[in-house]
């Protein structure tokens, strides 16, 4: 179930690059715990380039720490992850140069003009000093701030701060994009504009982007492979359709009636609720909410 | 490397560019010390300064102490960018922690040498007289950067060891008070009773303000041991706080 199988359908037509090239990312029973909590338990994840993957799952399922070992940020024995094909562990500058990464929480420095910041990050990537100035308008201009580059982060809506950090992270022009919650706590205005900046950029450049979201309605439009996460492990993993069409076969249903939380149901059975640990942060109540939300737009 | 402080410490300006209220406050507590503090001494004639008046005396250390306020709070700030998750953002970039921290430390350096530059022109408004020799004042900014740079990585490590900033505003209190009194900054070492002497002779406040003094009043100072000691310090500083960064992140 959690090995990695060949690139769905969707993947497939994605990854117009090289066939037989390395994946963009690669993790190998990843674990990874926070004194006696484990918060990512024997992960195995392939994701090709040109995809975009997305990690499921509900708050507290680990997709945050997992995010934090591929970035480099927690300690991480060799071996585990390797991107494009670089140890994680042992080329850590490497892999890091390779990386754009927009964390869970809005962080840009609200001291500094939009431009400013993502001046910052094109030249912490060494983005020469003749193409400084080109790369950052370029990159305002993708997430469409140009007007407000000269403003205080501190001003900026949680949208735009959003759309800035896609900015920071898109300066260095990055191989493999990792956006951690990305539209968490955004108004449905401003989690379409988000994704459509994305969509924009993955146009343009066919970089490879690993998204964590719980929201199970963006992860079936956006992603070509998801994988459920839960309680640190990879309950399934598939093309959002497969995912559906699979569980709706077994159920004898219309595959139009079976939604990805019915697919994540049928995956994490009961403790899915918290019915069994009910301390434990595993929580789906917030995703159902978002759903509702979603169709009565 | 060298680029990555740069852009450290253009960020520190640019900040500093659009919101002045830190540099016009931060002037307040050095030009009530010289008003307050050194007029009333100067009167008093408490103090053996070995002959100059105590004003002249004490603004060097006035320019030690504001400077190391300056570099102190630098802790506080890593934690805030930590929590705001500005630091971690840092980290993912190709940035070595060591590159990360020297930018900082430069930054509280260059803060401290334009607060300097504002107490040496309070102190002359006040009547002190200072040298204006270019190459002396030059000697000055690079004393202020490297005591600064010390200061702030001392913050930046004991942040990594607490990681909290409450335990750290505690801390950071509970240092700054014994690191200011236990110098020269106000008194000659020579006044303090034998174990105080001891610990003046460890704090690299000390011979900050000793250095300060000798190249902003032309009086005998130790420049060559003063600079050593400090450069010294601060080399050790980043190294300390560049292990430790590491321990925010997770
Ligand atoms: N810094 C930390 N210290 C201790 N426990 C943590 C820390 N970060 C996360 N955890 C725990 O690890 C588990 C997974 O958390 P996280 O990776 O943030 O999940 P998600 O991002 O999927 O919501 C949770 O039980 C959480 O409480
Ligand atoms: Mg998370």
């Amino acid at each position: 179930m959690t090995d990695a199988p060949a690139a769905g359908p969707a993947a497939a037509d994605a990854a117009t690059a090289d066939a037989a090239a390395e994946p963009a990312l690669h993790c190998t029973d990843l674990t990874y715990s926070f004194g006696d909590t484990r918060a990512v338990d024997g992960l195995n994840l392939e994701v090709a380039q040109g995809e975009v993957f997305g990690l499921l799952g509900p708050n507290g399922a680990g997709k945050t720490t997992a995010i934090r070992a591929i970035t480099t940020l927690l300690p991480v024995p060799a071996g585990k992850i390797s991107v494009f094909g670089l140890d994680c562990a042992r080329k850590r500058m490497q892999v890091r140069r390779l990386l754009g990464y927009v964390p869970q929480q809005l962080s840009a420095d609200s001291g500094l003009t939009g431009r400013e910041n993502v001046e910052l990050f094109a030249r912490v990537f060494d983005v020469p000093r003749s193409e400084r100035r080109d790369r950052v308008d370029e990159a305002l201009t993708a997430v469409d701030l140009t007007e407000a580059a000269g403003r205080l982060a501190g001003t900026y809506s949680g949208g735009m701060v959003r759309r800035l950090e896609l900015a920071q992270a898109l300066v260095s022009a990055p191989r493999l994009l990792i956006l951690d919650e990305p539209t968490i706590g955004l108004d449905p205005l401003a989690r379409a504009s988000v994704w459509d900046c994305i969509a924009q950029v993955r146009a343009g450049t066919g970089m490879t982007v690993l998204v964590t979201t719980h929201y199970m309605d963006e992860a079936d439009e956006h992603c070509h492979r998801l994988a459920l996460m839960h309680r640190g492990r990879i309950q399934a993993m598939g093309a959002p359709g497969e995912l559906r069409a699979e569980l709706a076969a077994q159920l004898g249903v219309d595959p139009d009636r079976v939604s990805l939380e019915d697919v994540f149901r049928h995956h994490a059975g009961a403790g899915l609720t918290g019915a069994d640990r009910p301390d434990e942060g595993g929580d789906f109540r917030d995703v159902r909410r978002t759903r509702s939300a979603a169709r009565l737009r | 490397m060298l680029a990555r402080v740069g852009a450290m410490c253009t960020v520190e300006l640019q900040k500093l560019r659009h919101d002045r209220t830190e540099l016009y406050t931060r002037a307040i507590q050095p030009a009530l010390w010289l008003l307050i503090f050194g007029e009333t001494f100067t009167r008093i004639h408490a103090i053996p300064t070995g002959g100059i008046p105590y004003l002249d005396y004490l603004a060097p250390g006035i320019i030690a102490q504001s400077a190391m306020f300056i570099a102190i709070f630098y802790g506080i700030m890593i934690i805030w960018e930590r929590d705001s998750g500005v630091l971690t953002k840092l980290l993912v970039t190709p940035t070595p922690r060591a590159a990360l921290v020297t930018g900082k430390a430069f930054a509280a350096g260059v803060k401290s040498v334009i607060q300097a530059l504002v107490v040496v022109v309070i102190a002359a408004v006040l009547g002190v007289s200072l040298t204006w020799n270019p190459l002396r004042l030059l000697g000055v900014a690079v004393i202020v950067v490297l005591g600064s740079a010390f200061f702030s990585c001392l913050s930046m490590t004991i942040a990594g060891i607490v990681l909290t900033r409450d335990r750290l505003m505690g801390i950071g209190q509970a240092i700054t008070m014994p690191l200011f009194f236990g110098s020269n900054a106000l008194y000659p070492v020579a006044v303090m009773p034998g174990w105080l002497q001891a610990i003046s002779k460890a704090n690299p406040l000390s011979y900050e303000v000793d250095a300060l003094r000798g190249l902003l009043l032309g009086i005998h100072a130790h420049l060559g041991l003063d600079f050593g000691v400090l450069a010294f310090s601060a080399a050790l500083g980043v190294t300390a706080a560049s292990l430790l960064l590491g321990r925010l992140a997770k």
